[in-house]
């Protein structure tokens, strides 16, 4: 890529037409493409922020009411414990525990590729062949659309009510491996979650109406694990384990952090697989993703 | 350059060396290469509940065709003939089913992020600029996404702003745009970086006659000092007959025709009209070579023969009879080629002239 601008800058100095030859440098490696990703997207994200910016007190504003409104959703577990004291055998800080990681792990994957769900409509409307006939990776131009910043309002919401549980949580014995499973869990949970919104968007080039069905995946996943999993069905719990791995995000994790037994009888040393359950799930997305786009590049609109 | 010449005809081995536009006199060879490219869709249709019948549907079936750099060439058929499937194609939004592609020697569904660094898409329908963003921000993401250096950037556009009249724009977001002011910001964002051809669908759809004015020159001002190859599908005649020294016509994803837009009418043998007004209401005019095919008032429509030239007729019937205005109409797209199709359903053989033409198309 930099001896491809190179040759762009030395011909513009040359002063005659500019030759795309000299900067027309042959496919893509896959790292390079990676990297050409990242490029796009911080990009377009940086454009979108810029034009959110120009309308300050909006931004503010609507950043606020995303704070508030997924703030509400915790006012609504802090009530019910004014009536109770438990909650499924889990104390008001533990709910709070696994509410904060599920919720940060969320907000990120939110932040970074929430817009993918509306892929199913640029499908639709065409629009998706104008990312086509640009030189950057599709995946990056959909992800980065509408990049918002309010999004942030989840994540502060989240890291508040962590914060309160960790304060507040009195009977866990820390150790060094504990509160390095913290970062760990957020990151991890934040890649699995991307994985699903990137799989849900290939899964919208086959079903152009699925955002509906993605949703229930992603909001709806991220409420179940707000909650102890003693609370849901055995075969529920099953399931976001073994084959939707949403469990990995917070609860399996999180149950050893807290000392509580895990669901299923699982095995202790699960709660250390996270990282590799999202490089695992974030593969799987990626190849989801080809699949959609190449068969969309067969099919068209 | 001589590496990538090289490392071209490698990968292009098996075709022949003098097609490979990578080769310094390139100029008269092809720039745009297709041989038997075709597409096929599945098509699902519903045929009760839970069942569904799968249906092929060719919509590009085994098409060749040569485009020199620099040429520009009108793409036109009736709806759903093939047209987008083909704009899909060559720009590598989608895969062909069968058959060779080539844009400046790229294989587009392969190499489609290397590909469109070279070409500039404006799709009449739906624009490629940021639709919530002012103007100006998606030139300047155009800038940094297809690396443009600083100075070409800004020539470019400073070129762009002025000939398509776009100062005013830039600030104002795209989806605050008419449909004219839109389409000069689309041609605009389609040509900063250069592109060595210019893919336009349908650019003056639901134009008013102003500002298809105004793209027409600019593209004919483009393709004069700049040589960039324009190939454009469209519905209105006046685009290809101001623009384009050639016409490509395809129907049920086969190419027709391939030859100039005179051709076109010969084949056809379509009619324009003569509109003429005279002093006071009179009896049908009387001419050889044209028949009086309305009349209202001292107002009479005239067909005559594409082919042939207004002037004698014209001559003849201002020295026959009182005339006081007069104006010729071209025919509409649609009817030629709806004439052109139709007789060429119904002979078995095509005449030696067509022939040839359609020679060149496979050649």
């Amino acid at each position: 890529m930099g001896v491809g601008v190179a040759g762009a800058v030395k011909t513009g100095a040359r002063g005659g037409r500019w030759t795309r030859d000299d900067w027309d440098d042959g496919p893509l490696g896959r790292w390079e493409r990676v990297f050409d990703g990242v490029r796009t997207y911080r990009m377009i994200a940086a454009m979108w922020i810029r034009s959110t910016m120009a309308y300050r007190a909006s931004f503010v504003m609507t950043t606020l009411g995303n704070f508030a409104a997924t703030g509400l959703d915790f006012l609504a577990i802090v009530l019910m414990f004014s009536q109770i004291d438990r909650l499924g055998g889990y104390s008001l800080p533990e709910i709070a525990f696994l509410y904060g990681l599920s919720a940060i792990a969320f907000g990120t994957a939110d932040l970074v590729v929430g817009s993918m769900d509306r892929l199913g409509r640029r499908v639709r409307d065409g629009t998706l062949d104008t990312l086509l006939v640009r030189p950057a990776p599709v995946l990056a131009q959909v992800a980065a659309d509408r990049f918002a910043l309010r999004r942030l309002g989840r994540i502060t919401q989240g890291l508040m009510v962590l914060g309160y549980a960790l304060l507040a949580l009195d009977d866990v014995h820390w150790t060094v491996l504990k509160v390095l499973l913290v970062p760990v869990m957020v990151l991890s949970g934040g890649a699995i979650f991307c994985a699903v919104f990137v799989g849900g968007a290939a899964f919208q080039f086959v079903a152009r109406d699925a955002s509906e069905v993605q949703n229930a995946f992603t909001y709806g996943g991220a409420t179940l694990l707000q909650y102890p999993p003693g609370l849901f069905a055995q075969d529920l719990v099953r399931g976001v384990t073994f084959v939707f791995p949403l469990a990995f995000v917070n609860w399996l994790p999180a149950l050893y952090v807290l000392g509580r037994p895990y669901p299923l009888d699982l095995p202790e040393w699960v709660a250390f697989l996270p990282p590799l359950v999202a490089a695992g799930c974030c593969a799987l997305a990626g190849l989801a993703w080809r699949a959609g786009l190449r068969s969309y590049r067969s099919t068209g609109s | 350059m001589d590496s990538h010449s090289h490392s071209h005809s490698q990968v292009d081995g098996s075709f022949d060396e003098s097609h490979d536009s990578f080769s310094n006199n390139s100029f008269n060879e092809s720039f745009i290469e297709l041989d038997g490219v075709e597409k096929v869709f599945d098509v699902r249709k519903k045929t009760g509940f839970m069942r569904s019948e799968r249906r092929e549907v060719r919509a590009v079936d085994s098409i060749s065709f040569r485009v020199a750099r620099g040429e520009m060439v009108g793409y036109i058929g009736p709806n759903g003939a093939g047209k987008s499937t083909t704009i899909k194609m060559l720009t590598g939004i989608l895969t062909p089913s069968g058959g060779r592609l080539r844009v400046a020697g790229i294989d587009p569904s392969r190499e489609r992020t290397r590909l469109a660094r070279r070409i500039g898409v404006v799709f009449g329908q739906r624009t490629t600029l940021w639709w919530d963003l002012p103007l100006i921000d998606s030139y300047k993401l155009m800038h940094r996404m297809y690396r443009i250096p600083d100075a070409r950037y800004r020539e470019n556009l400073d070129r762009c702003v002025e000939l398509l009249e776009l100062a005013d724009l830039l600030d104002v977001p795209v989806r605050q745009l008419s449909l004219g002011q839109r389409m000069r910001g689309d041609i605009a964002a389609a040509l900063l970086h250069d592109p060595e051809v210019l893919y336009l669908d349908e650019p003056t759809i639901g134009l008013d006659v102003i500002s298809k004015a105004r793209v027409r020159e600019f593209l004919r001002d483009l393709n004069a000092e700049r040589g960039t190859t324009v190939l454009l599908t469209t519905h209105d005649l006046q685009d290809i007959e101001q623009l384009c020294s050639r016409v490509m016509v395809i129907d049920h994803g086969r190419l027709m025709y391939d030859g100039p837009l005179t051709g076109l009418h010969e084949v056809g043998d379509s009619e324009r009209t003569l509109v003429v007004d005279l002093e006071r209401e009179l009896p049908p005019v009387e001419v050889p070579s044209a028949r009086v095919v309305r009349v209202e008032g001292p107002r009479q429509w005239l067909a005559f023969p594409a082919s042939e030239s207004a002037a004698p007729l014209v001559a003849r019937i201002a020295a026959e009879y009182p005339l006081v205005d007069l104006s010729v109409r071209e025919p509409d797209i649609e009817a030629v080629i709806a004439k052109m199709l139709h007789s060429m359903r119904d002979t078995p053989k095509p005449p030696p002239e067509q022939a040839e033409r359609s020679g060149r198309a496979a050649s």
